[in-house]
């Protein structure tokens, strides 16, 4: 075990996914000598050198298509965007590209080692540009796996398992958890499964579910709700797509009430799917409505980036409000 | 600053017309040589098969569209005026590279071995399509063949091109991409990207822009104000050329070349041919809302394939009585397939949950569970599946 912060974590998976196989390629803007924006791929191209380590020119979908390409060849790409923020140019590449590859070819072809990494959330005063969470848009497409770790030792051993997955992944890294979240991380190599929630703390009275950037609030909110005897089941999603069903709906079976919470944008976000599922199979069981608990709906804001984030105090608030219902 | 080469001390604005791009053009029209022009090293075996293929796409295009006509097939797109433009470069290439087309390459993959049978199965949508009938027919995929599966949005294939060919490149492979696109699929995003991700990252790919004249109804003097497609690739640091489209010498000499210049010093190429669709864009485009007989007669007297047969006779390397004999037997050949195929079934249905991921989870092997038990319940609504059993 080694101490390591997020970015460390995501440095050392690649470089171990790099030493692995020497088909990993990573490429992105700005990520060769320089290291990348945040240094997520400090020192990967000294050591692996310029063929596999690369800058390429500003293009985000230029990157994604490039990426596409490499992985149809059988290469293993791990493209970086530098921020979610830029990743719509990409957004054709990889929801009507990557996404559809192997289902539109029928299985001739595929792009099996591809994986698209990229820094999201707000908490670095980042305004609207620098601080979006556009999971959702990519939750509703078929053929990707959409992944986010909270902590270190989940960022190293889901980017592990991510880039070795015969699927594309969009690989969400939470930026503001980037040097922010330190943690005990096994210097070895090692993969945590795809599509498998953690529960962080059991409990026994409402379910408490986020991932990535939202989980520190779900813990500090589950604390104060502590205090006043509420036991709250914490989990981690990890794999928002596919997604940890199971894990979710024995949870609220369990406890009868379940909380949601993202920053990205209320309407059409990702709870609302979790949310749905949740109410057809716990229906029964449920003994409150499902709470949400998210970003407003309006663009991400600067000057009140405090009062847009769907904070602890938020949340406890929506904890004893589902408590009293 | 006191460097003075190449300064000006007037605003002086360069244009299009300080770069003029000339065009590689070696067959005239009745199949005699341009004065001073050399044939390229080309035997007759593979001039024959390259001519052979070329008769055989304009045979399969004009049936296939009077199959769709018939309501056999839902869809079709010919190549019809530009099968010289792919016979030329697809014929410089070995089966070792990729081809990454659009969509209007079908030479390209008679040239490689696709059958017949294999062209009817994709467009049929049956179970013996590669692509398991999940797409709309003319978009051919064979892994066999080095073919890449088409994708209906333009452009996609051009930055994939470079990726791959940087790809090969790492893997020290004596094998380069192929990438065809159009006209208008040049003014998409992906091309620019794409064009210049190849040449920043020496990417051994060979581009070919199949100028046509048209975007489905909008001519080029509606699509880009510039010299074509072949000077954006000198913008992007990319060796490029012109090339008489419907003239397979000039054609195969440039693919020659270009090939060569990628595989050996590991940079992209731009071919840009010169032709006319000569058909509608597809199946479902009627041209004479957009253009003259007159333009059409035109581009006619300039037949690709007329221009090679007459080469091909005037070497004795062809004559009447095989021409006859060919194109007999590929009328036959692909309507005998046509009969065999569409009396193929469409694929299983357990094939519409398959491929999304390398398998199915939770919630697609849920979705398919219900959707058997709601066609077990309601069997005459969806007669293609519900017998299986």
């Amino acid at each position: 075990m080694a101490k390591m912060n997020l970015l460390q974590a995501i440095n050392n998976a690649l470089d171990i996914a790099m030493a692995d196989n020497e088909r990993v390629v990573c490429l992105g803007e700005d990520i060769g000598q320089f290291g990348g924006v945040f240094r997520a791929t400090s020192n990967l191209q000294e050591k692996y050198g310029r063929d596999r380590c690369f800058n390429t020119p500003l293009t985000e979908q230029g990157i994604a298509g490039f990426a596409v390409g490499l992985a149809a060849q059988g290469a293993v790409p791990v493209a970086e965007i530098q921020f979610a923020d830029y990743i719509y140019p990409a957004f054709d590449q990889i929801v009507n590209e990557a996404a559809k590859f192997r289902y539109r070819s029928g299985d001739e072809f595929d792009v099996a080692g591809l994986t698209f990494r990229t820094p999201y959330g707000g908490g670095i005063a980042g305004g609207l540009y620098h601080s979006q969470s556009p999971e959702a848009y990519f939750c509703h497409t078929p053929g990707l796996k959409v992944v986010v770790p909270s902590t270190p030792y989940q960022a190293k051993g889901l980017l592990l398992a991510a880039i070795r997955d015969p699927n594309p992944v969009l690989f969400f890294e939470p930026k503001a958890y980037y040097r922010a979240s330190v943690g005990e991380v096994p210097e070895e190599d090692f993969e945590l499964p795809l599509g498998e929630a953690d529960i962080v703390v059991e409990g026994e009275d409402i379910t408490l579910l986020a991932w990535g950037a939202q989980m520190n609030n779900l813990r500090k909110a589950a604390d104060l709700a502590e205090a006043e005897g509420i036991s709250c089941e914490v989990i981690d999603l990890r794999t928002l797509l596919p997604w940890d069903v199971k894990t979710i709906e024995s949870s609220v079976k369990k406890t009868g009430r379940l909380l949601i919470s993202h920053e990205a944008t209320h309407t059409g976000g990702y709870g609302g799917e979790i949310a749905a599922t949740i109410q057809e199979r716990c229906f029964l069981y449920l003994e409150s409505p499902i709470s949400r608990v998210n970003g407003l709906d309006t663009p991400f804001p600067l000057a009140h980036e405090k009062e847009y984030m769907p904070d602890q105090l938020k949340i406890y608030e929506a904890i004893k409000a589902s408590m009293s219902y | 600053m006191g460097d003075t080469a190449n300064r000006i001390i007037q605003p002086a604005f360069i244009t299009g017309a300080d770069l003029p791009i000339p065009t590689l053009s070696l067959l005239l029209a009745d199949g005699s040589l341009r004065e001073g022009a050399e044939v390229p090293a080309l035997d007759k075996e593979l001039a024959q098969k390259m001519y052979r293929d070329m008769i055989y796409i304009r045979v399969l295009d004009e049936r296939m569209i009077a199959a769709q006509r018939q309501g056999r097939l839902s869809f079709y797109l010919t190549c019809t005026g530009e099968e010289a433009a792919v016979m030329g470069t697809v014929a410089a290439f070995t089966l070792g590279d990729m081809i990454m087309g659009q969509y209007r390459e079908q030479a390209a993959l008679r040239f490689r071995g696709f059958t017949s049978k294999q062209f009817m199965n994709q467009m049929l949508s049956n179970n013996m399509d590669l692509g398991k009938g999940r797409q709309m027919p003319i978009h051919y995929g064979s892994r066999a063949l080095n073919f890449m599966t088409i994708s209906s949005p333009l452009a996609t294939q051009i930055p994939q091109a470079a990726g791959y060919a940087y790809g090969q490149k790492l893997q020290h492979l004596e094998a380069c991409t192929l990438c065809y696109f159009g006209d208008g699929a040049a003014s998409e995003g992906d091309f620019h990207a794409g064009m210049n991700m190849a040449a920043v990252l020496k990417c051994p790919v060979v581009f070919v822009a199949r100028n046509n004249g048209y975007a489905i109804s909008t001519p080029t003097s509606e699509q880009f104000a510039g010299d074509g497609i072949a000077s954006r690739g000198v913008g992007y640091g990319i060796k490029s050329i012109r090339v008489d489209g419907n003239d397979i010498l000039a054609v195969y000499a440039a693919a020659v070349e270009a090939r060569k210049l990628a595989i050996t010093n590991h940079e992209p190429v731009l071919i840009e041919t010169m032709s006319y669709r000569l058909g509608a864009h597809s199946s479902s485009d009627d041209p004479s809302g957009y253009r003259s007989r007159e333009e059409e007669d035109k581009w006619r007297k300039k037949d690709p394939i007329a221009r090679m047969k007459n080469w091909l006779i005037d070497r004795s390397w062809w004559s009447e009585q095989e021409e006859k004999q060919a194109l007999e037997s590929y009328r036959k050949e692909v309507l005998d397939a046509l009969k065999s195929e569409e009396k193929r079934p469409p694929p299983p249905l357990s094939d519409l949950i398959k491929d999304v991921y390398d398998a199915p989870p939770w919630h697609l092997q849920e979705q398919y569970e219900a959707l058997k038990a709601h066609i077990d319940k309601y069997p005459d609504n969806y007669p293609a599946t519900s017998g299986e059993g």
